[in-house]
């Protein structure tokens, strides 16, 4: 039975995940999901989760968005911009605007609402949360020279910078309602994006109904869509029992079964990878953690490739990669992978090895504390298999899994000899991927606890870079050197798997849980 | 009896102020920055500028003492805060998750109540007997098995033979009675059994003990029918110790169904209170402490005022 049943799950990833769903869409119904979280605020520029995304993203526009597939390609392109340059000194971004775009409320959208939305992101007013602000410090000013056109003047490249952009949260707000109330979005949404907000409420559900007004004229296709607030482990029931037809974060291997046997036909799987991972970071203010001798033997005891066949088939757990997620065009490949401690594939050669380099510093019989997340999934079994690992090169972990509110206390602190921790993004990029290696003085991010000016400085090289070339130099330069002094270094890279009924069309299933959030697209076969 | 209940509510205040100001410095004790874990949790890559704008913002800079100020005179104006996460009233929070943890606990009373009395009462008048030893079994099982675990069966069970499950998200009563009740019927299923078993094992030993008392021999040897011996004069006076163990258990389950709620996704005061402490909402945290515990304390004058209506010789004064 289970047999079968991974069978058939398979049948319908390869579905759903690699062919182009190509249908006539259909106009009508109501899309139900599931979002296992709820956004602690309505204010996008303030919220960092996709508790907010998921229910909320469909009311907003913003300049930029993502289109694809995880496993076929993304790309960014243009919501609210119909066009974009970027002058080839990275200097000056111009963007032209979609005529007639309208908000909820019937005032026109111009592009004095992006300046003044981008304005509030890059310096918020007092008592106005923006989260973002710090992606957005190169941008010297905004200019609009008309309605319909938007030019942002740097004061240095920004390599991210269009990537940026393309963030799910930067909601272009109305600047009328800004400029009598800057906090205005906390209390209200009003947005031009494809579906009016109808009811938000707390622990329950989110109601949004189709905009008639939405500025591309036969979008969108369905009347509306519920979220449901749920707890994680309702997800599998409510979706067997038909009280919604999706969740959009990811199922573990385990749910997706459970799914694809209750859902019987109706589930479509679709699987892919994840800009998201699992990395185990040493207390260098510590010792032996000191050492690099220590950090690459803890490293070189890890069957990566092993654990990612066994890991994948309980765990999101998946994908063996550097710093940056594989098969993004920037990461490096598994054979270029195999040279840095740690991702060879001969296991008992590295695992002797890694003994030699723990007895030449003294420590052969090491013990540690592994600091890791109270999240079930997929951190208790990424904590332990990494103990498992360790175990056999003649180290003891223990393992203390904090509620999240002390784990990040531990990381902040330093109460830890190694943290496990995570890296998660809407796009893949160096800067944002990179952030968590750098020295703590540089990124608040960094846990180790290292001083490395090298790094550093390779880093800011490859966030000013002006081609993709130029910047790839500077990764690899950047990874060759994290990977080499294993300050932090990853375990395994996550899998997204999605399992919605399969009368839900043209969702995309992207590399994050993040974006393909405003359903403009998205439409009922029923 | 109506000075009695005055002076009573009135050592509610210094109760409720004690506990007031023992939560705000428990709570901030316990290490752990709740805008981290608001900002960072999901990964983003939020600044430690940006983190310490939010801290200002929710007034977390501030010396701990002008907090604690701010709190008690909010306290006494029945503000009890913002919410760290939400930045909605603590009182808004609490009212929406409210009702519905009331209704779940008022519902597995009853369930408990129905069920126990008369089967306590069985037992204990059909003491060693296979009725009693059936229903000891069951009430056994009830406290063995875990109201969570027997939720999960539930719905497990709903979902296998009938394809059916409660609908998700909490309609009023008032609005839709059928919608409700079958939505909370089975989260309070769940946790009736178990309390049923408690009340049932409490009714029966109760009822023994009165069973033995010279007024129940007295009134035998008056001839007095037994339905009514057990009726009148043993029901009656079991009924003490029974009263007080429901008052207790319900004032548990205001902040107790913590699992339940979370296995029947109900948007209630335990899913909350788990809520606010992972994410170390401290406002939201006092509010819920003292919401349970002006609850213990209404509950219990209560109970003291069902003992005076069931036994005539306890004088409220």
């Amino acid at each position: 039975m289970r047999k079968l049943t991974l069978l058939s799950a398979t049948a319908l990833v390869a579905l759903g995940g690699g062919l182009a769903e190509a249908q006539t869409p259909k106009k009508g119904g109501t899309l139900n999901f599931a979002v296992v979280a709820e956004p602690p605020t309505i204010d996008c520029h303030a919220v960092t989760t996709f508790a907010f995304a998921h229910p909320a993203r469909p009311h907003y526009s913003t300049l930029l968005k993502w289109q694809g597939n995880a496993n076929t390609g993304q790309k960014i392109v243009g919501d609210l911009a119909t066009s974009w340059e970027v002058a080839k000194d990275g200097l000056s971004y111009t963007f032209k605007l979609h005529p007639n775009v309208k908000f909820h409320d019937g005032s026109p959208m111009t592009s004095n609402d992006v300046k003044v939305s981008y304005e509030r992101i890059i310096n918020p007013p007092e008592g106005v949360l923006s989260v973002r602000r710090a992606l957005f410090q190169s941008i010297k000013e905004i200019e609009t020279p008309d309605a319909n056109t938007v030019v942002f003047k740097m004061k240095s490249p920004n390599a991210s910078q269009l990537i940026n952009f393309a963030s799910p949260w930067n909601c272009i707000y109305s600047a009328a309602k800004l400029k009598d109330d800057p906090k205005f979005p906390e209390k209200t949404i009003l947005g031009t994006g494809a579906y009016t907000f109808v009811e938000n409420v707390k622990g329950s559900h989110w109601i949004g109904k189709r905009f008639d007004g939405y500025f591309l004229k036969d979008r969108p296709y369905l009347d509306g869509y519920k979220a449901y607030f749920v707890k994680s482990n309702a997800v599998v029931t409510g979706m067997i029992g038909g009280q919604f037809d999706g969740e959009f974060r990811g199922r573990t291997p385990k749910e997706r079964d459970q799914l694809v046997s209750g859902m019987k036909e109706n589930a479509l799987v679709t699987e892919g990878p994840w800009v998201t991972n699992l990395l185990f970071t040493f207390n260098v203010a510590k010792k032996p953690f000191d050492d690099v001798r220590v950090r690459r033997a803890l490293s070189m005891a890890i069957d990566r490739h092993g654990g990612s066949k066994a890991l994948s088939q309980i765990s999101m757990l998946k994908y063996v990669g550097g710093l940056l997620r594989p098969g993004y065009e920037l990461a490096r490949t598994e054979a270029e992978l195999e040279a840095f401690p740690g991702f060879g594939k001969d296991i008992n050669k590295a695992r002797e090895e890694a003994k030699r380099l723990l007895k030449e510093a003294g420590v052969p019989n090491l013990k540690l504390k592994l600091v890791n997340r109270n999240v079930a999934e997929p951190y208790t079994p990424g904590g332990i298999f990494l103990i498992d690992q360790w175990r056999r090169i003649g180290v003891e972990a223990e393992h203390s899994q904090l509620e999240t509110k002390l784990y990040f206390d531990a990381m902040r602190s330093g109460n830890f000899d190694v943290f496990l921790e995570f890296i998660s993004d809407f796009a893949d990029d160096p800067s944002s991927q990179f952030d968590k290696f750098l020295t703590k003085e540089k990124s608040s991010r960094s846990a180790s606890g290292h001083t490395d000016k090298e790094m550093d400085r390779l880093f800011d090289l490859q966030a000013a870079a002006l081609t993709m070339e130029e910047r790839k130099k500077h990764v690899r330069a950047f990874e060759d050197r994290a990977l080499s002094e294993v300050y932090s270094v990853p375990l395994l890279w996550w899998q997204r798997i999605i399992v919605r009924h399969k009368k839900i069309k043209d969702w995309e299933h992207h590399n994050n849980h993040f974006t393909a959030s405003d359903l403009v697209n998205v439409w009922l076969d029923q | 009896m109506l000075g009695y209940i005055v002076r009573r509510l009135l050592m509610v205040i210094p109760t409720l102020i004690g506990v007031a100001v023992a939560v705000f410095f428990l709570i901030r004790v316990m290490p752990g920055d709740p805008v981290v874990v608001k900002l960072r949790a999901d990964g983003a890559a939020v600044t430690e500028e940006t983190i310490q704008a939010e801290r200002k913002r929710l007034g977390l800079d501030k010396p701990l003492m002008v907090q604690f100020t701010d709190y008690m005179i909010g306290l006494t104006r029945l503000d009890l805060g913002k919410s760290l996460w939400t930045g909605e009233s603590v009182a808004g929070e609490i009212a929406i998750r409210f009702p519905v943890t009331l209704q779940v606990a008022i519902m597995a009373t009853l369930i408990a109540v129905f069920i126990a009395v008369p089967l306590g009462t069985l037992c204990a008048v059909y003491r060693d007997t296979w009725i009693d030893n059936v229903i000891r079994v069951l009430a056994v099982s009830g406290l063995a098995i875990p109201g969570f675990w027997l939720g999960m069966l539930i719905i497990l069970g709903l979902l296998y033979f009938f394809n059916w499950l409660p609908k998700i998200g909490y309609v009023s009563i008032f609005e839709d009675p059928v919608a409700n009740l079958s939505a909370l019927f089975w989260p309070a299923l769940s946790v009736g059994y178990r309390y049923a078993a408690v009340v049932t094992r409490m009714m029966r030993s109760a009822l023994l003990e009165v069973m033995r008392e010279d007024y129940i021999r007295t009134a035998r040897a008056k001839g007095v029918y037994e339905s009514l011996v057990t009726r009148r004069h043993g029901l009656r006076n079991a009924l003490l110790p029974v009263v007080t163990v429901v008052g207790l258990e319900f004032a548990f389950l205001i902040g107790g169904l913590v699992v339940t709620e979370q296995v029947f996704n109900l948007n209630g005061i335990g899913k909350l209170f788990v809520d606010a402490t992972a994410r170390g909402d401290f406002t939201l945290l006092q509010g819920l402490v003292l919401l349970i515990a002006t609850v213990f304390v209404i509950v219990n004058l209560l109970v003291d005022l069902l003992y005076a209506a069931l036994d005539p010789r306890i004088r409220l004064t």
